[in-house]
């Protein structure tokens, strides 16, 4: 099995958290704002330091080189960055599926040429998706994927998301604010209370 | 032929020019007089004790001596590189970092020019050997400190990019390479500028001197053009040195991004 799996995670005086996110099911995160959400998702992401392990299937977070470890576990962050002038500067092979992705969220592939500059928030959120999908991560952590999207658009997203996670059989942890987009993708929820702990409030007991 | 001496007075009647400027400064309100008054006296003092030590250290010329006086030099181009530095490492990592690139990159030139190049019988002859140290030091402190600067800047200003590509899958290495490219440029931009401009638009300062001094044109020239090489070298490798020291501290063995090692200073220069 290709699960995440944290154990005993400390971070910033936070935790220690135990927690089993399951692989092909999606496992929706509640909060209120402050609560740790974010810094939750970047100790996972080996972004911030922390103790305690995190382990994806064999792969020992600790054991690989901090970099392919954030490709193995993709981080979709609140706010995407750009850093190059044109779109298709920052994906590295143009493939058949960097298209099929492109399309799904409702892009022609000529959005490659177009300046950075110009896109919209939501436009640079869904591109955010597919640039972090072109890594064919092995683990999704998405701090809400869909915030500054329109109704359409937060559909197209939630699709494709869903497909991946399940096609690829790979854990997906989606921080969200909105109860009813949890109820819709999520097959497990959990809440962040304000003191730090987590506890779960739908799907069936597992973990530890 | 040596140069025609200068009394205490004529030095006055230059001072004078400073005193009308500063008047004149306050009167614009430019708030410039205090600076000017302080920097002024600082070089006049300075300047008069570097004097004796000098006219001390060419009478006796021991190797300890030169050491000695270069090893001071040092840590006050070490010192000053941090003062210029608005977000600095904490503690005594950034004066080492400084410090350290300052010594691989001018002393190993320095050493070069003395010893290979310009061959003197000794090597370390003092005369020689403590201007053009003097003369390296002042440029690669400016070039060091002018690229520290404006790599902790900048990795201020677009921590989020950074971490972005962090979270791509990119080393802390690459992440910043753009960073780290664009900063080393800036530390090289003035003596790049001053090769080009050599001779065109100003006459560089120590061949003024040589000229001033007696010596021919021609030979003045010849020290010239080696000074600005050995300078450009000795920036550019304390730069590289600094910008890759500078990026292994701000990083750590997980490749996150550590800007709490970074301490603003609330006054910099």
């Amino acid at each position: 099995m290709n699960d995440l799996q944290l154990s005993n995670l400390i971070f910033q005086g936070r935790g220690p958290y135990n927690l089993r996110l399951v692989s092909g099911r999606i496992t929706g995160l509640q909060g209120a704002s402050g609560a740790g959400k974010t810094l939750l998702l970047r100790a996972i992401a080996d972004l911030d330091p922390h103790q305690g392990e995190v382990q994806l299937g064999d792969m020992i977070c600790a054991q690989v080189p901090a970099a392919s470890w954030r490709k193995t576990v993709g981080l979709l962050p609140a706010e995407s960055f750009w850093w190059f002038d044109m779109v298709g500067e920052h994906f590295q092979s143009p493939g058949q599926d960097l298209t099929g992705q492109l399309q799904q969220l409702g892009f022609e592939p000529d959005v490659l040429h177009w300046e950075v500059s110009r896109l919209s928030t939501g436009e640079k959120q869904r591109l955010a998706i597919v640039r972090l999908l072109q890594n064919h991560p092995r683990a999704l952590l998405l701090d809400e994927p869909t915030a500054s999207l329109d109704a359409a658009n937060i559909e197209r997203t939630e699709t494709m998301l869903v497909a991946y996670c399940r096609q690829q059989q790979v854990p997906l942890l989606w921080v969200s604010h909105d109860p009813l987009q949890l109820e819709r993708v999520a097959d497990v929820e959990y809440y962040l209370e304000n003191d730090g702990t987590l506890k779960q409030v739908r799907g069936e007991q597992h973990g530890r | 032929m040596g140069v025609k001496p200068l009394s205490p007075l004529d030095l006055s009647i230059a001072a004078c020019l400073l005193i009308v400027l500063g008047l004149l400064s306050r009167r614009l309100k430019l708030g410039l007089e205090k600076q000017l008054a302080v920097s002024a006296l600082r070089t006049t003092v300075q300047l008069l004790l570097i004097g004796q030590v000098l006219r001390v250290l060419f009478a006796h010329g021991s190797l300890i001596f030169v050491v000695a006086i270069s090893m001071v030099m040092l840590a006050v181009a070490g010192r000053e590189v941090m003062a210029r530095q608005h977000r600095r490492l904490r503690g005594s990592q950034g004066w080492l970092l400084g410090t350290g690139s300052m010594f691989i990159s001018s002393f190993s030139v320095a050493f070069i020019a003395l010893a290979v190049i310009i061959a003197n019988d000794p090597w370390y002859t003092p005369q020689y050997a403590i201007p053009l140290l003097g003369m390296l030091l002042g440029n690669t402190m400016n070039g060091i400190s002018l690229s520290m600067d404006r790599m902790t800047e900048t990795l201020w200003q677009q921590r989020q990019l950074v971490e972005q590509r962090l979270l791509l899958g990119e080393t802390g290495n690459e992440a910043t390479a753009e960073i780290r490219r664009q900063a080393m440029r800036s530390g090289m931009i003035p003596i790049i500028n001053s090769m080009a401009a050599a001779g065109l638009v100003s006459l560089p300062g120590m061949m003024t001197g040589q000229i001033l001094g007696g010596s021919s044109p021609m030979d003045a020239v010849k020290y010239q053009i080696l000074i600005m090489f050995l300078i450009a070298a000795g920036t550019g490798f304390g730069v590289m040195s600094a910008m890759w020291l500078l990026t292994r501290r701000l990083f750590d063995d997980r490749d996150r991004l550590q800007l709490d090692q970074l301490h603003t200073s609330t006054s910099s220069r």
